[in-house]
């Protein structure tokens, strides 16, 4: 789960990095009101899960509640790349004197967490990363040692943090990598870190990656509301229980497992078409989810066809087509289906769909022949 | 012969009480895998269709000679249940266990680097290691695997590794061993320790790699191939398509940036003198191809393919 900007901060707080005072706000009244109450000038800030927010008129400073009032109605509405932002976070004014970065994350590659200070902060880090390596500095963290106070101040020291700064940037980046283990984010993220004029160290923006597997440790996690941009679909699907993606293509897709759905996406690219979707079913594929399946591709639009490649291995060939079979007559689809279905038990339950081929229902021998058939149908009804 | 497993191989099932590892832990006995104990703590005493149940791991070591494990327990207990084995004594250990979180497998992790170098955990999140006549550990369907080699699998993926190991299987050409090393960010074994199984292995004339967008370690196994391997190697990636940032099921399946790619992944491979498939079906082709044209070669001193 990602946060926004002003879950991030807060969920920075809860673990003692310093933030700048703000509030939320949904309409231009709450924004005034919370703009009095951090105090002149404010930042008014889109809170939208979308990169480039300050380019597309959603950052303003406000020095006054006649600007607040301009710039909040501005704002809320505002089409941030096709984000429409709902809600702002009126944030109390920094003097910046320097801009750094910091992060957390898991480094794949040597199996241990890596931190990242840049004194080059404020800016896009990966271009840093790019065009000059040296100006990040980088720690791995053994998960059995952690990180303390004197690996910290190493760390910000090597990245060339000014001397003001080290002490208070140290002791942030003990309470970041706190909030990212105990707080079990994927990704912690502060770009800029800021010393201001006066001395202090804080995080200026927040990005706040969530692990969701660890969801069942983290009650108070059901209290971060879900913000901006919700795909219809996707929801329909999360509630459903399904592991779905939306795209935007033609071509409806239901697999078994995450590995046979990515590469059916790719299949289908190949043979020259597009995908509506990543739907993977899980191992066992039986009428009820493929019901909730076929339910969730329905609802959408754009689909011309739509594509089961199903691989039994525990799951036998046969029990998935009669759930196929079942869960067509549960649900009317606006689309015909392609079928193909390998793996334990594949040659009666090709019989089985044989007796119900149609126009309607297409089984298909291997993959490629199914994504072949499916991008045709998709082609020709468009 | 095969890698991490053969047909000496006791297993003990973690969690053999609970319907996952009860179902899947009876296919491997099914299949003919030497099951030889299960544990939950509590139940011990008990059995599990003539399987003897234990409180911990040791007991199972102690009394029934087990030296490899499947753990087939929830999230919240698989890192812990990992840690009991390994503290036995056990040399592999295969968990299938999905959503652990990744603070937890980078702890598991960083505990068996530093206290267990000689336990080998494959997973989790991984469908497991069949060697086939000899040896199912996991959820792998013994059904479509065949015995005999010459073909090494190696996969993060699960159904990928099943479709490889049904293609393969149809057209007549066996596998020595096929290890799903799972799709978590935190995995207990890499492509690289696979490939150097199966570049030791004899039996082993060639391989099957199967990989997917996210992280690099296809890049790390295209580098140990150009410089290490002797054997061939046919390689399918799967998420060319996978939009940029998104998950795809797989912890480990996401794409940020220029990293990870499918694309980056498929080069790099190339470059070590790998086949690169461009689909599944495509990679099971040219594995059967590259065995037919080994078979020539090695007919004289292998007579049993």
């Amino acid at each position: 789960m990602d946060l926004v900007e002003y879950q991030g901060k807060q969920y920075f707080a809860r673990y003692g990095v310093p933030i700048s005072a703000g509030r939320v706000a949904d309409t231009v009244d709450e924004a005034l009101a919370a703009a009095d109450d951090v105090g002149y000038p404010v930042v008014v800030k889109a809170q939208v899960q979308v990169g480039g927010r300050g380019k597309a008129g959603g950052v303003k400073l406000a020095a006054d509640r006649a600007e607040v009032e301009l710039h909040a109605s501005n704002i809320l509405g505002l089409d941030i790349k096709g984000h429409i932002v709902k809600r702002l976070w009126i944030e109390h004014a920094t003097d910046i004197a320097k801009e750094y970065y910091a992060s957390f994350t898991l480094d794949r590659a040597s199996r241990n967490h890596l931190a990242m200070v840049s004194a080059r902060g404020g800016i896009d880090i990966e271009q840093v990363a790019d065009e000059s390596p040296e100006a990040i500095a980088r720690l791995q963290i053994d998960p059995l040692d952690g990180l303390d106070q004197q690996a910290a101040l190493q760390l910000v020291t090597d990245a060339g943090l000014d001397a003001e700064a080290l002490e208070q940037a140290a002791q942030i980046l003990v309470q970041l990598y706190r909030c990212y283990i105990e707080g079990d984010a994927d990704l912690v993220e502060v770009n800029p870190l800021v010393l201001t004029t006066d001395g202090r160290v804080h995080a200026l923006d927040a990005k706040v990656t969530l692990d969701d597997d660890a969801a069942f440790r983290h009650p108070e996690w059901s209290e971060i509301e879900a913000i901006g941009h919700v795909d219809q679909r996707e929801q329909l699907a999360k509630e459903k229980g399904l592991n779905y993606i939306g795209l935007n293509g033609t071509v409806g897709i239901i697999a078994n497992g995450a590995g046979l759905a990515m590469s059916t996406l790719d299949v289908v690219n190949q043979v020259g078409g597009s995908a509506a979707n990543f739907l993977d079913i899980g191992g066992g594929a039986n009428a009820e989810v493929m019901a909730n399946a076929l339910e969730v591709i329905n609802t959408d639009p754009n689909v011309q066809v739509i594509l089961v490649n199903i691989f039994g291995g525990i799951v036998r060939c046969d029990e998935v087509a009669q759930g196929i079979l079942d869960a067509l007559e549960r649900v009317e689809l606006s689309s015909p289906i392609v079928i193909r279905l390998d793996g334990t038990n594949s040659k009666q339950a090709r019989t089985m769909l044989e007796d119900h081929r149609s126009g309607r229902l297409v089984p298909e021998l291997t993959m490629l022949g199914a994504a072949k058939r499916a991008v045709e149908i998709a082609g020709g009804r468009s | 012969m095969s890698i991490f497993v053969d047909e000496h191989t006791r297993v003990v099932v973690q969690g053999l009480t609970g319907s996952q590892g009860r179902f899947h832990g009876l296919r491997n006995r099914a299949y003919g895998t030497k099951v030889v104990a299960g544990v939950t703590p509590g139940k011990g005493g008990q059995d599990v269709e003539g399987i003897p149940i234990y409180n911990d791991v040791a007991d199972a070591v102690a009394r029934e000679g087990a030296d490899a494990s499947f753990v087939a327990v929830p999230p919240g207990g698989a890192a812990d249940a990992v840690l009991a084995a390994a503290e036995a004594g056990i040399r592999l250990v295969v968990c299938i266990t999905e959503h652990i979180p990744a603070k937890d497998e980078a702890l598991l992790w960083a505990r068996l680097r530093r206290d267990f170098p000689r336990t080998r955990l494959v997973g989790p999140n991984c469908p497991g290691v069949i060697s086939p006549g000899k040896c199912n550990i996991g959820i792998t369907s013994g059904d479509i695997a065949l015995p005999g080699g010459p073909v090494g699998i190696v996969s993060r993926s699960g159904t990928l590794t099943y479709q490889a190991l049904h293609e393969l299987s149809q057209q007549g050409v066996g596998q020595t061993t096929c290890v799903g090393i799972g799709g978590d960010p935190v995995p207990g074994t890499t492509f690289v320790d696979v490939l150097r199984g199966f570049q030791a292995d004899p039996e082993t004339r060639a391989i099957m790699m199967i990989g997917e967008i996210g992280g690099d370690g296809e890049e790390r196994a295209a580098e140990y191939i150009r410089n290490e391997m002797t054997k061939p190697v046919v390689a399918y990636i799967a998420g060319v398509t996978a939009p940029e940032g998104r998950k795809m099921g797989h912890a480990g399946a996401i794409v940020s940036g220029s990293k990870g790619t499918a694309k980056a992944k498929m080069e790099a491979l190339a470059a070590a003198g790998v086949t690169v498939a461009r689909n599944p079906t495509e990679a099971g082709e040219l594995m059967v191809s590259v065995v037919r044209a080994l078979s020539g070669k090695w007919s004289a001193d292998q007579p049993r393919l």
